[in-house]
């Protein structure tokens, strides 16, 4: 099966596939991949707001402390940026060099991985005031940032199969399509950060 | 006026035929059984398994009607009574109606398109397996008694673990997000499919209606499932692990679950007739021997339709005392919403006066629909009515209103369609005769079966009951409606019978029997797995009709639209259908089949809290998807790097 | 209000003149059912005139649309012109929006005005019920009244009674279809609808939310009397519970304080104070046993202590162990509580 892949992909018009002529069905699968994960996390935080408004004050209830800012302001720090050196990969093999790609990755899985990190240190702390069991409050928390975490886990997965395909060599200035579509899930996953910065850290105080 | 290839005058060489069979060609052994991705084959599976749920609710509903035949019966107990209405509910939506019309569209809208497979056919068959797998899941709890038994829309409380020990609505909840991925998976691609690959000169205004149709439907499975996985996922979270998301007592809000669902639910009612709709747009206008009348409007409603849908979910809440001026919105909105669905029964009727119409079975079955259908329209609309609604919600009313949407506006359509294309699909014709016997034991056995739920109902009979005292007035209805109930499975089962004998001994079919209008009727019955020889160039909105068609995939075929080397097929611009280049489609794999399992691996770990199991499945499903996308080995100047 | 009298009386209009087969069909069909078009409240009238106003329109408007439909299958001889010449996109436009349009226009008023008459009673309550659900009975209280009934409701006929819903369990909804549409019984919330009972009866109401097992035996009987009787209904529910006056009735009210009953029954001037089940003071008159499950009669009741598992499997109350001796005096002791 694979040589004739090979075969089929050697063949001139196997060649042009990826040529940049329209838009690609790659291009239109991962948007709409986006757009349902978009809607289940405007779902999610559409929740917490119901949930929260229906439940009155005070919020958060049971004498639960507002949420520490400090740390979700420094894995913001570690996240938001994240995205640039994935931009700069991309650039980079739109141009076939190869090494910008892997480079680039490789930046993206460390501020990724120690974005991880930091949230299960926030973790740690809250959990001994409280849990996903205390009440409603605790549940939300833990279940949209954990939804969340899950979410850069499978990007970072994904980075990593990047990084492993392209120390392979499968991309090159005709072929970066797989990288495109990483990327694009990644700024989400990004973007969708945000929104959560507000919601749940930023929203109680206001 | 059936007409075969040959009129058609000179295709291409038999040499391109050779090439074309060789390179699309799938091994013939069992495992190529396992490992195809032709849509079409995907179809008419998609179409077998569904029918094959629809047997099974349809049956745990034949023994909810023998329950109520008669009051105080003792024929089932109320906990298998619950159960069965439950599983019959929740299969007929989630696993007959949506996956029996994605099949519909599995086979069809390549075809209709003109294209020679789906957008991501590996994709194509990874959803079907899942649906597969899915169903299976869901329909084994009930030999095991644990089947979900809290109603197809599971209200909290009953349905947490305080009040509902057991995998019941475990079941439920799983299943409903095993089967979510099949359904969003097959969404993306329709949408996907229908803007990249249709054929050269099919600009958004030659699109035909069945295909917007399942364009609009996909859209509404974007943005409404996962409302519902949300909903469902929060569920379980409350059951499995003491979240308190609908835990009154610590913060939680039991509405959020009836929100959540109907945000969901409304739309998805539409998720199931549109598709319908279109086939009544596809089927009609062929047996009046003229172009459908308003194509532009009945678009116009499609997309209205598939929009307004997500304004209307509270009317589904009308007794749960959400402020009055709610009410008066939703209400308004539940209202405006008949408009569209108006424009177009109007429209066909308007095609049926100005064409010659012709009466084959196909078309008794859509005039069944449309009889039907306007009926339970109008029960719609009284709901949608706020005060009208808070006395009959919940009753007897409602169920025949929805049976009258549903079967009337689905089952019906999805029937016609069964008569209309089999040719196409299988290349044999059906019995007339057998055709309509069945259509007559149906209509009758459905009006039958459901119009005595609204009297029923009005005489204040509640749903959701196992039994019922008698002396109420309730007695005869009920009565009528299980005799109803057995003709309609009689007449159902003829359909099967009249299936079976078609394959087995009907008649070959010519490749256009019905003089239709759109590009499937363009190729064989059935269809070469390559569909067309020649990718066609569409000049109109019905291009059989349409000499320049036949033209340029006969004598006027060039070789950019023969394209022989490798599996392949055309892109073209989303909007007016510009060619823009050909590309290479994916050969037949075991991948997908893999991956589903291991996902089948995953929710029964999930199911009987083996999470260790669960991971290990989604490690398989991972390591397969990474295969699966594994970019081909290439030397530096294909891939495009400086040496 | 005299406009609304107006509508009221309108839609009465409708209501005979549709006289012909369906009046009888339905309402005649009631046969003393709990018939949401033999009207016996204000609530329930209302609706009962707007449903008759849009029958006759869907009869209209499906009578239209059949007779375009057989007229295309009759009268099919036209030319076999495949593409379009003519689209009378106009017919199609005006039949299928701009007709809708004015009749929904016209309902959407009604219905709201509707709405807006079942939200609040036309005049102040001078009385008050405490239901609660549970699963499957419905508990009866009435404010500033200490004592309870199950599964009953009176009310004062003529005049407006507010009815406070609760529930302790799940989700229910409280339907006397005779008298006033649904209320759902929402969990961590207060309801609140009102009953106005136009002439004395009695109307059978049931839970109308699907809650578990027994859901259909969650039903209850509004019982509608003049005032004086009513009040003086009421008065017997605030006093204690009858004594027993015959040996048989004293043996079955030993037997009946000896054994598990008292754990979650009340039978008020006795030792017994359960609140698990239903309030026993006054078992004797009510209209059924399991909240509709069987008629209360001896045969019933002995066999709904003996094992009420047969009667309603699954409800609350398990199999009691009382010895067949003991039995009918228990039983008789639990008839004579009225
Ligand atoms: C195929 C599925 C389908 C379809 C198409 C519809 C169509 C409609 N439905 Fe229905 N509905 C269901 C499936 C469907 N429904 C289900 C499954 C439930 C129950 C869920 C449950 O509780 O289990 C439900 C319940 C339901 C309710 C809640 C009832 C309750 O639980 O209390 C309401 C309330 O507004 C409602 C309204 C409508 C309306 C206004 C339409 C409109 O779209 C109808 C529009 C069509 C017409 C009106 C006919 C054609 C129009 C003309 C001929 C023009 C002339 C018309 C006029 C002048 C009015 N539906
Ligand atoms: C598309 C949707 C759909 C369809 C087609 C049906 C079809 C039928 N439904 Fe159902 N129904 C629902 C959707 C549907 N229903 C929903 C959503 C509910 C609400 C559940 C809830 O409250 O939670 C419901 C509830 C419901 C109730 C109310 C239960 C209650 O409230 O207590 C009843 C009662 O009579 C009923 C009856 C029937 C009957 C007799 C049919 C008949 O039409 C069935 C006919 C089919 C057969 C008899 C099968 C036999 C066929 C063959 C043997 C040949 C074909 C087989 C093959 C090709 C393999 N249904
Ligand atoms: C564990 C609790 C429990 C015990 C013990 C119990 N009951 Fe009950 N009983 C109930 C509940 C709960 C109901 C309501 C069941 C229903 O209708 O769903 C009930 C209902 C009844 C009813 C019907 C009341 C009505 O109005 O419908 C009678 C009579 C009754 N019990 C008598 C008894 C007697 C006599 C005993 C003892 C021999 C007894 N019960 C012991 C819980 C109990
Ligand atoms: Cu209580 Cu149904
Ligand atoms: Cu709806």
């Amino acid at each position: 099966m694979i040589s004739r892949g090979m075969t089929a992909a050697t063949r001139p018009t196997g060649l042009a596939t990826e040529e940049p002529v329209g838009r690609s069905t790659g291009w239109w699968g991962v948007m709409l991949f986006i757009t349902t994960e978009g809607t289940l996390f405007a779902a999610l935080l559409g929740s917490y707001f119901y949930l929260r408004f229906q439940h009155g004050a005070p919020w958060p209830p049971d004498g639960i402390r507002q949420p520490e800012l400090l740390l979700p302001l420094i894995m913001t720090g570690v996240l938001v940026p994240s995205s640039l050196p994935v931009l700069w990969a991309e650039a980079g093999i739109r141009q076939g060099r190869r090494w910008q790609l892997r480079a680039g990755l490789f930046g993206t899985l460390v501020m990724g991985g120690t974005f991880l990190g930091l949230q299960g240190v926030e973790y740690s702390e809250i959990l001994r005031e409280y849990t996903f069991t205390t009440n409603v409050y605790g549940s939300l928390f833990y279940a949209i940032t954990t939804f969340h975490g899950s979410h850069v886990a499978v990007g970072l997965l994904m980075v990593c199969w990047l990084l492993v395909a392209s120390l392979h060599g499968g991309f090159g200035a005709h072929r970066y399509e797989r990288v495109r579509i990483v990327a694009y899930y990644w700024h989400f996953v990004d973007a969708v950060w945000v929104a959560i910065l507000f919601t749940v850290y930023l929203s109680p105080r206001l | 006026m059936p007409s075969s290839t040959a009129e058609r005058g000179a295709g291409p060489g038999a040499e391109v035929i050779e090439r074309l069979t060789s390179e699309w060609a799938e091994t013939p052994t069992l495992r190529g059984w396992f490992t195809t991705v032709d849509h079409k084959r995907i179809g008419r599976r998609y179409l077998v398994t569904a029918a094959v749920f629809f047997g099974f609710a349809g049956v745990s509903a034949l023994a909810m009607r023998t329950q109520l035949a008669g009051p105080e019966a003792e024929i089932l107990s109320p906990g298998e009574y619950n159960q069965l209405f439950s599983m019959h509910g929740t299969a007929m939506i989630f696993l007959f109606s949506t996956p029996m019309l994605f099949g519909f569209g599995n086979f069809l809208v390549p075809l209709m398109v003109g294209a020679r497979d789906m957008a991501f056919p590996r994709l194509n068959a990874f959803g079907y397996w899942v649906f597969l797998f899915a169903g299976l899941f869901m329909w084994s709890s009930v030999p095991a008694g644990a089947a979900p038994n809290g109603g197809w829309f599971a209200y909290v409380p009953l349905t947490d673990e305080r009040h509902t020990p057991g995998l019941h609505l475990d079941v439920y909840t799983l299943g409903l997000l095993f089967l979510g991925i099949s359904t969003t998976a097959g969404a993306i691609n329709f949408i996907v499919t229908s803007l990249k690959l249709r054929a050269p000169g099919m600009s958004l205004n030659r699109v035909p209606v069945f295909v917007w149709a399942i364009v609009a439907t996909s859209f509404m499975v974007i943005f409404a499932l996962p409302v519902l996985n949300l909903d469902n996922a929060l569920l379980f979270l409350d059951r499995r692990f003491d979240t308190r998301f609908f835990d009154p007592g610590r913060g939680g809000n039991v509405l959020l679950w009836q929100h959540l669902f109907w945000i969901f639910g409304h739309p998805d009612v539409y998720i199931i007739v549109m598709p319908a709709l279109g086939i009544v747009s596809a089927v009609l206008p062929v047996f009046c021997r003229r172009g459908i009348v308003g194509y532009p409007l009945i678009v116009f409603s499609v997309v209205a339709i598939a929009i307004i849908s997500f304004g209307v979910w509270v009317h589904h809440m009308f007794a749960t005392g959400l402020p009055q001026l709610s009410y008066g919105f939703f209400s308004a909105a539940s209202t405006i919403i008949t408009i569209p669905s108006g424009l177009q029964i109007f429209a066909w009727l308007a095609t049926m006066l100005l064409g010659r119409v012709v009466v084959r079975v196909p078309f008794l079955f859509v005039v069944g629909f449309i009889v039907t259908f306007v009926i339970g329209g109008f029960t719609g609309v009284m709901f949608a009515l706020t005060a009208f609604d808070q006395q009959t919600t919940d009753s007897y009313f409602v169920v025949a209103h929805f049976h009258y949407v549903l079967f009337g506006g689905a089952v019906f359509p999805i029937l016609a369609a069964i008569y209309y294309w089999l040719p196409k699909m299988s290349g044999r014709m059906y019995s007339e005769r057998l055709g309509r016997w069945a259509f007559w034991l149906i209509f009758v056995g459905m009006n039958l079966t459901f119009f005595p739920m609204h009297v029923s109902g009005l005489l204040g009979m509640p749903r959701r009951v196992y039994t019922y005292p008698g002396g109420l007035g309730w007695d005869p209805w009920n009565l009528l409606a299980t005799v109803g109930a057995y003709v309609l499975a009689l007449g159902l089962l003829l359909v099967a019978v009249g299936v079976v004998h078609a394959l087995r001994r009907g008649e070959a079919a010519p490749d256009d029997p019905w003089g239709g209008d759109s590009l499937e009727w363009a190729t064989s019955s059935p269809p070469k797995p390559y569909n067309f020889a020649v990718l066609p160039r569409v000049h109109s909105l019905h291009p059989v009709w349409d000499p320049r068609t036949a033209e340029s995939i006969g004598p006027g075929a060039t070789e950019d639209r023969i394209l022989t080397d490798g599996r392949q097929t055309l892109f073209t611009s989303e909007l007016d259908g510009r060619y823009e280049r050909a590309v290479e489609m994916p050969e037949e794999t075991l991948k997908p089949l893999v991956a589903a399992g291991g996902l089948l691996v995953v929710f029964v770990g999930l199911l009987f809290a083996w999470y260790w199991v669960a991971a290990a499945g989604a490690a398989l499903v991972a390591g397969t998807l990474a295969g699966w996308l594994w970019p081909p080995r290439r030397t530096p100047d294909e891939a495009g790097v400086p040496a | 209000m005299a406009s609304t009298d107006a509508v009221v009386r309108s839609r009465r209009f409708f209501a005979r003149s549709a006289g012909g087969g369906l009046l009888l069909l339905l309402s005649g069909c009631a046969g003393g059912g709990p018939s949401t078009l033999d009207p016996a409240g204000f609530g329930a009238r209302r609706v009962e005139g707007f449903w008759w106003l849009l029958f006759w329109i869907s009869v209209a408007v499906f009578v239209e649309v059949m007779a375009l439909l057989v007229w295309a299958l009759v009268f099919r001889r036209r030319p076999d012109r495949r593409v379009n010449r003519s689209e009378p996109i106009r017919f199609v436009v005006v039949a299928g929006a701009g007709l809708p349009i004015v009749v929904l226009l016209t309902v959407y008023g009604i219905g709201l005005r509707d709405l807006a008459a079942l939200s609040r009673p036309e005049a102040p309550p001078a009385t008050t019920v405490e239901v609660t659900g549970h699963k499957w009975w419905w508990e009866v209280r009435y404010a500033g009244v200490d004592g309870a009934t199950a599964n009953e409701i009176h009310i004062p006929v003529g005049e407006p009674v507010l009815i406070r819903l609760r529930t302790v369990d799940v989700l229910h909804s409280f339907w006397v279809p005779q008298l006033m549409p649904k209320t759902d019984l929402i969990a961590g919330k207060v309801r609140e609808t009102w009953l106005h009972a136009e002439r004395p009866g009695e109307y059978r109401g049931q839970c109308a939310e699907y809650c578990g097992l027994q859901h259909a035996h969650m039903a209850f009987l509004v019982v509608a009397r003049p005032r004086a009787e009513f009040d003086a209904w009421l008065a017997r529910l605030g006093a204690p519970a009858r004594t027993p006056d015959s040996d048989a009735e004293r043996r079955g009210q030993q037997a009946f304080l000896q054994s598990a009953c008292v754990a979650c029954h009340t039978v008020r001037g006795t030792a017994a104070t359960g609140t698990v089940g239903p309030d026993l003071s006054t078992v004797g008159d009510r209209w059924s046993l399991g909240a509709g499950a069987v008629s209360n009669d001896g045969g019933h009741l002995g066999g709904w202590i003996a094992n009420s598992q047969t009667v309603k499997p699954g409800n609350a109350m398990p199999p009691q162990q009382v010895d067949a001796a003991a039995l009918p005096d228990l039983i008789a002791y639990l008839q004579s509580l009225r």
